[in-house]
């Protein structure tokens, strides 16, 4: 399963919620907003990083340089993909859940 | 023949102050029509959906909270409440609304519709579906 979550962790709890409720083995992508929960340093990052133990997580390349995030900050272990990316996830997972 | 599909509808959102908890109903009663394997799940601020006692007189709202009660009678008789939200906000399953369905196969046995389940539980129950619509 694929779920995607769009939206900042500090202004909303939908990256929370999906941590929180994505089993392990699924996928979780993090785009528009969303990305700022990527990177290390930031009050959710532990959260973060505890997930990729049971979960892969991606985040769309074009919204973190839109948003001045180079990838070097990235949490260990997120992996960046770019549209065509989000396309291949989106088709291989049975099912998509979007945290909006 | 058609083949079956899980469907589950998330609810995410409280009634009333945005249009997505009324807008969730509607589909799932459309969807209803549809021989589909249907669940519902409430989440963060979803599980205000399904409070008792929602009185909207006062804001001019129509009140479509029996709707829920409804539910049960186009075979949507699956409804997983997420314990930690609810703890979340000060709520036990005693606060919701008694929501239940008539066994046909059962002597018309009334069954609760709500299951009361942890984070883990439901996210097992949403990974297993084949569609899933947020709100």
């Amino acid at each position: 399963m694929l779920h995607t979550v769009n939206k900042s962790p500090f202004e909303r709890n939908s990256l929370e919620s999906c941590l929180r409720l994505s089993a392990a083995g699924s996928a979780i992508l993090l785009f528009e907003d969303a990305v700022v929960g990527a990177v290390t340093g930031t009050n959710i990052a532990d959260k973060v990083s505890a997930a990729l133990a049971d979960r892969e997580i991606y985040v769309l390349g074009p919204d973190l340089a839109a948003r001045g995030l180079d990838q070097s900050k990235l949490i260990d272990g997120i992996k960046v993909v770019d549209y065509g990316g989000f396309v291949d996830l989106s088709v291989e997972k049975s099912a998509v859940q979007a945290w909006v | 023949m058609s083949e079956i599909k899980k469907f589950m509808y998330v609810n995410r959102k409280a009634p009333y102050g945005t249009v997505y908890a009324l807008e969730s109903l509607e589909v799932v009663l459309i969807g209803a029509a549809f021989d589909q394997d249907v669940s519902l799940a409430f989440v963060d601020d979803g599980v205000y959906q399904i409070m008792n006692g929602q009185n909207t007189t006062g804001i001019g709202m129509k009140n479509f909270s029996s709707t829920y009660k409804a539910l049960g009678d186009y075979e949507v008789t699956k409804l997983y409440v997420e314990k930690e939200s609810l703890e979340a906000r000060g709520l036990t399953v005693d606060d919701l609304m008694e929501l239940t369905w008539e066994d046909e196969d059962d002597d018309y046995e009334e069954k609760p519709s709500i299951r009361l389940v942890s984070s883990a539980e439901l996210a097992e129950v949403m990974a297993d579906q084949d569609v899933v619509l947020s709100f």
